[in-house]
């Protein structure tokens, strides 16, 4: 697949604005964000008008925006880096790809500017081989193949659900990480997209992700909130959680997940250390989720996302409400948050 | 277009890693002459040739390295009647060095296989990389999206539990090839001018259960935590199949691996393959191969060994059971090489008696 047979009306980017300002941003992706639509969602809790630069072809929503479909009790469902899941919410799109307003394109080796919205609808549109693990990892791709002993049957590969990009300079590593690497920078740039196998859990980051919206939609749940959650990544576990539960339900429905390219250029931003000094409760809550996704099982009859996603909230309910208050507030939300789904996207 | 690496004038390794605790196996049934681009790196290490096919060809391995060869003659003396489970005209014959040797890592490369440069056009030593692999922790249990968290410059991502970062130990390293890919005959066919030209720089931890086709042509392992699995089957002269050796070791391993808590890691090191397979010949020898893998792969993924089990071996003969009750019905060749498992198993601790193992463990 080329970049030149993608359909770009079947296309929304959407970008959760944390930032008011969003001309370096857009600027910095104007060649790679041409021909799309763009969907902008402005973080409820940010008072500063946004500055959005001429020539874009997008739609803004805003807390106003929010209230008039959720009714003003819901909005905190999407503040801070939740934004962009009204985005999803209300796009009539196939696809959606997602970027953080602090990255900017990265350059591959050769020097050349990573068009990332194309690597992504690339990797949608081809299919992931999760039932077995192809050595030459993509092998739809240029140059590359399935290898031998790669099972005949299991070739066609499945319908791809996610594709989850990486970034240079500035990792998605946590606050204890970053801050004890103080340095560290990424500049490791590898050459690859693979599927990740079925029953393999991921941490998937929602600093630069895509996904099919059409085949998976409604199980990418704005949930987990951690009680001191702030406006830096690192104070954030929401796109972890969603990340386990997409995932999940992606190989209970047999689609696969892809990681790997696109890069994108993570600038800095915020301070690691002073992140360290909230008490970090993320990490408590991992450790509950790992066990719990390892022996889920969702009905045999649940096959449409929408009932995954619920089968999935009774199951967090019922195994790791008791644990954590935190827990039963995303399971909550995952419900409150098919309502929703199926009250906006009703029409069609 | 890639090349293999110039390695004229590189010095031969001052500080090779572990010398004492590594044998090098290689399968040749022509000449070792490979071996002269490779001193840089192996030449400090010992060998292990195993000679397939005419014993009576005299193989000449370069000046300066340390060897032992055995040809089928040597086999059938060392093995008596058990030699029946080693193959002949096949390089599955390799798996005899794994078990007559007596050291704690194997590092097994095929002799059409050349040194590989990296992007920045250094010579790779993949021996050195593959050390590395295997001496560090695996991460089976979680994928890490920055790959190999151990790696200089790399970490655990945002989210990866904290419980997990310890990692296993790593059983296997599964290196790659540039240049000639490992293709099967079908792929060959349809592919003849097709080379893998992408470095792809990183080494993962292949998940938990999840299955690979393991290639034997760069290719290490542990020989004290997988050792007596690393059996690469029945295959060649008399048998109805070629070239799926190193997979059925491979789904073999990863499978006893994931029962007993090991690591699998793929990826770095690279070498450059130089030597296309006849794509014909390739085919006749993997025919029904690609038949039986469609009721192959369902068994191992489906394979589940039992709490009971809990060494290599007693992992091995259970799965050498399953194999003939669930395959023998597929073709009577399983019937054989589920036999020929336990063969192996009986010659493997008959080679290497547990009181000699564990003062060979340590170096």
């Amino acid at each position: 697949m080329s970049v030149a047979e993608i359909n770009k009306n079947e296309v929304d980017i959407v970008i959760g604005a944390l930032n008011a300002d969003l001309t370096q941003f857009l600027s910095s992706w104007r060649t790679f964000f041409s021909g799309f639509h763009l969907i902008v969602v402005k973080d409820p809790e940010l008072k500063e008008e946004l500055n959005i630069p001429e020539g874009f072809d997008v739609d803004v929503y805003t807390k106003t925006d929010m209230e008039k479909v959720l009714g003003s009790t819901n909005s905190t469902m999407f503040s801070g880096y939740s934004c962009r899941y009204f985005g999803y919410l209300v796009s009539k799109k196939k696809y959606i790809v997602s970027i953080d307003d602090d990255c900017v394109p990265a350059k591959d080796p050769q020097g050349f500017l990573v068009d990332a919205v194309s690597q992504h609808v690339i990797n949608l549109e081809t299919p992931a081989t999760p039932l077995f693990f192809n050595t030459l990892y993509d092998p739809y791709c240029e140059g590359a193949d399935f290898v031998r002993g790669y099972p005949f049957s299991l070739r066609s590969g499945v319908p791809c659900a996610a594709s989850c990009g990486l970034w240079l300079n500035l990792a998605d590593l946590d606050a204890p990480t970053q801050a004890l690497k103080t340095e560290q920078r990424n500049t490791s740039y590898v050459d690859a997209v693979m599927t990740v196998p079925a029953k393999a859990m991921l941490p998937i980051s929602g600093i630069n992700i895509a996904f099919n919206r059409e085949l998976v939609g409604p199980a990418l749940v704005p949930a987990l909130r951690l009680a001191g959650e702030g406006k830096v990544r690192w104070e954030t576990l929401e796109d972890v959680w969603c990340g386990m539960c997409l995932k999940h339900i992606s190989d209970h429905l047999g689609y696969g997940v892809k990681t790997g390219k696109p890069y994108v250029w993570r600038n800095e931003r915020g301070d690691a250390v002073e992140s360290l000094r909230k008490k970090w409760e993320g990490m408590k809550l991992m450790e509950k989720s790992v066990p719990f996704f390892e022996s889920l099982k969702l009905p045999e009859s649940a096959l449409k996302v929408e009932d995954c996603v619920i089968e999935l909230a009774k199951a967090v309910k019922e195994q790791l409400g008791s644990d954590d208050p935190a827990f039963t507030q995303a399971a909550d939300a995952m419900v409150k948050w098919i309502q929703l789904w199926n009250s906006v996207n009703s029409s069609g | 277009m890639v090349e293999p690496a110039n390695t004229v004038g590189i010095a031969v390794n001052p500080t090779p890693l572990l010398t004492d605790e590594l044998d090098i196996v290689i399968p040749t049934i022509r000449n070792l002459d490979f071996l002269e681009m490779w001193r840089p790196f192996l030449q400090p290490y010992h060998l292990i040739i195993v000679q397939d096919g005419d014993p009576s060809k005299k193989i000449h391995v370069p000046e300066g390295y340390d060897y032992e060869l055995y040809n089928r003659n040597d086999i059938n003396r060392i093995l008596g009647p058990k030699a029946s489970c080693i193959s002949f005209k096949d390089s599955a014959c390799r798996c005899f060095g794994y078990m007559v040797s007596k050291k704690k890592y194997i590092f097994t490369i095929d002799d059409d296989c050349f040194v590989a440069k990296d992007p920045s056009g250094k010579a790779v030593n993949a021996l050195e990389q593959h050390i590395k692999n295997l001496l560090c922790p695996s991460s089976p249990f979680f994928f890490n999206t920055l790959y190999d968290p151990y790696r200089e410059g790399a970490d655990f991502v945002r989210g990866y539990p904290f419980s997990l970062r310890e990692g296993v130990s790593t059983a296997v390293s599964h290196g790659l090839w540039l240049n000639i890919p490992d293709y099967d005959a079908p792929t060959q066919l349809v592919k003849p001018k097709e080379r893998n030209t992408r470095y792809v720089d990183a080494v993962m931890t292949i998940p938990k259960g999840t299955l690979f086709p393991m290639c034997g042509m760069n290719l290490a392992f542990d020989r004290d935590l997988i050792g007596p699995a690393m059996y690469f089957g029945l295959m060649g002269d008399g048998q109805p199949i070629g070239r799926y050796d190193d997979m059925w070791a491979g789904w073999c391993i990863k499978v006893i691996c994931d029962h007993l808590g090991l690591g699998v890691k793929t990826g770095l090191p690279y070498i450059y393959h130089s030597k296309a397979s006849n794509p014909f010949v390739n085919l006749k020898k993997e025919y029904k191969g690609i038949f039986w893998q469609e009721e192959i792969i369902p068994f191992f993924q489906n394979a589940k060994l039992s709490k009971e089990a809990t060494t290599v071996q007693q992992c091995y003969i259970e799965l050498s059971k399953m194999v003939k009750e669930k395959l023998s019905s597929l073709d009577p060749y399983f019937d054989k090489l589920a036999d020929a498992m336990v063969t192996w198993i009986e010659a493997w601790d008959e080679l290497n008696p547990p009181a000699a193992a564990a003062a060979n463990g340590k170096a």
